[in-house]
């Protein structure tokens, strides 16, 4: 493996994080997002926000399979980077295609599976950004971690989200759902693992 | 290819100086599509494929202000880079880079079925004896996006009435070619392929209904489903298939390709309704493009006084 100066991870993993976004502000000024701007936007925002969740869920099978430590070190940048790009997916949603219509926003959210399933993982995302500081993880203690199994239920909904929408073309969101499933059958073939090896351990009485 | 002989030329073979001038305008324009399309292969990066469209030939064509709405058109830019035409892609983006490959030129149409005189067609023997119109059409997509957009084609009623189709025609059928060589996006199977289109016999004789082989008034762009496509203004877009290899006239109801693929979600008719949502979205609203704010989807996408007679009796919820 590759060592980093541990200084240098977390900075360049933040501006590696912008990047979609300065990228997409280029696009903008420079009149290449297309005849439906709003539309690009919309699907730029919605795929980071979908790709770093992935990447958030990789750093623990990562550190599993690979051993590498260092990517710990910037799960939670990337888990509000996740957030990030979620909130900047809804705004779009809000502002630039409904214009705050909220009659049409709330009757999208009601009646549209895709829009229900797509809120509500964003609504889960909220207690996780909120608790994702120090002062809560030590206020939270063993609840904290209970808390946030929630990550994979927004994975799912949120991949859902993006399967419920397409018209036909089903790849893009299929490879998505492959790499949630793969990610999360490491987790369980690792958990097996260290119950078999913890139930040797003698009883006492 | 079959082409009929006859002994004697009668007069009314006799090919229109004007309409000569026009089908030679027609060739050539493939020609100089073709240099353009090898340009952009030679230079790749240096010329977008969509700009070949900006070197098609130019067509002589009349106006047709009676079936035109004066609303303001969309750029060609945005016409040529923004549409769906699955067989080069699914984004829609993908038309306009990966079109280049379809080759326009000859270009047969079979016409068969239910008809008086089923023949292999050469694309200019179909249009030649056709004055070519200019219409500006709206064109609602089912994704709740629109465009207004300069047409040059021929009424399809005038082409079904020199087939002549028999008694037992009530439904015209139409199929795009199916070439994954050309069409690349055939290579993987998110439709069954080929696209297959149509429309009752009403429909497609009624006087909107539009052979579209120009945009423009140019020839029709590879992306924009050249050499010639179906324009039906008051129906979902997907209902205007693109680069016809066959009409077919039929009794019973074609099976049309998104009806396949969704039934719940595309019906036959698809006539543009915004009481009547698509199972996943409103219909009730959509985007110009070029606009910020959704403007209301209008019944038959506008054309309800031409076209909703059509339909007196049916109930278009179920008739979706």
């Amino acid at each position: 493996m590759f060592r980093m100066k541990p200084v240098l991870i977390k900075p360049l993993v933040f501006i590696a994080c912008l990047l979609p976004l300065v990228f997409g502000i280029w696009a903008g000024f420079t009149d290449q997002l297309g005849a439906n701007p709003i539309e690009e936007i919309t699907h730029r925002t919605g795929d980071w926000a979908l790709r770093l969740l992935l990447i958030t869920l990789a750093i623990t099978p990562a550190r599993r399979l690979f051993g590498w430590n260092w990517p710990l070190r910037v799960r939670r940048m990337l888990g509000l980077f996740t957030f990030f790009y979620a909130c900047l997916h809804l705004l779009t949603y809000f502002v630039l295609d409904q214009f705050f219509d909220w009659d049409e926003i709330l009757k999208d959210i009601i009646k549209r599976p895709y829009i229900t399933i797509g809120f509500s993982a964003f609504v889960l995302l909220i207690p996780l950004a909120i608790t994702s500081t120090n002062a809560m993880m030590r206020r939270l203690g063993k609840r904290w971690g209970q808390l946030h199994q929630l990550v994979y239920v927004v994975a799912v909904f949120g991949i859902l989200h993006y399967l419920w929408l397409v018209k036909a073309d089903y790849l893009l969101p299929l490879i998505h759902a492959a790499i949630l499933l793969a990610l999360l059958l490491v987790r369980v073939w690792y958990q097996r693992q260290s119950l078999s090896t913890r139930r040797p351990a003698p009883q006492t009485s | 290819m079959l082409i009929k002989r006859s002994d004697d030329i009668k007069p009314s073979e006799i090919t229109d100086e004007k309409i000569y001038h026009q089908r030679r305008a027609f060739l050539q324009a493939g020609s100089r599509a073709a240099v353009a399309v090898a340009a952009s292969a030679v230079l790749p990066g240096l010329m977008f494929p969509g700009e070949a469209a900006a070197q098609l030939a130019a067509l002589q064509f009349k106006k047709n202000a009676r079936f035109s709405t004066d609303e303001e058109v969309n750029s060609l830019k945005d016409i040529t880079r923004y549409n769906n035409f699955y067989e080069f892609g699914t984004d829609k983006k993908d038309p306009a880079k990966y079109a280049h490959t379809l080759k326009t030129d000859p270009w047969n149409v079979r016409v068969e079925g239910e008809v008086e005189k089923p023949a292999d067609y050469q694309l200019e023997d179909l249009i030649k004896e056709s004055q070519l119109e200019e219409r500006i059409y709206r064109m609602r997509c089912v994704e709740a996006w629109s465009m207004v957009i300069p047409w040059v084609g021929i009424p399809l009623s005038a082409l079904i009435k020199r087939f002549k189709p028999t008694s037992k025609a009530r439904y015209v059928e139409f199929t795009t070619l199916y070439d994954p060589a050309q069409m690349p996006g055939q290579k993987r199977g998110v439709l069954s392929w080929p696209y297959v289109e149509g429309l009752r016999m009403d429909e497609a004789m009624h006087p909107l209904t539009l052979l579209a082989v120009g945009l423009y008034g140019k020839v029709l762009p590879n992306q924009n489903g050249a050499p010639i496509r179906l324009v039906v203004p008051w129906k979902y877009g997907f209902k205007n298939i693109k680069s016809i290899v066959k009409i077919r006239f039929t009794e019973t109801m074609p099976d049309t390709t998104w009806h396949l693929s969704g039934p719940q979600e595309y019906g036959f008719y698809a006539n543009v309704n915004p009481d009547v949502d698509h199972p996943r979205w409103s219909q009730s609203r959509e985007r110009r493009i070029g606009e910020f704010f959704k403007r209301k989807t209008k019944m038959f996408n506008g054309y309800e006084e031409q076209v909703a007679s059509l339909y007196s009796g049916m109930d278009l919820r179920r008739n979706y």
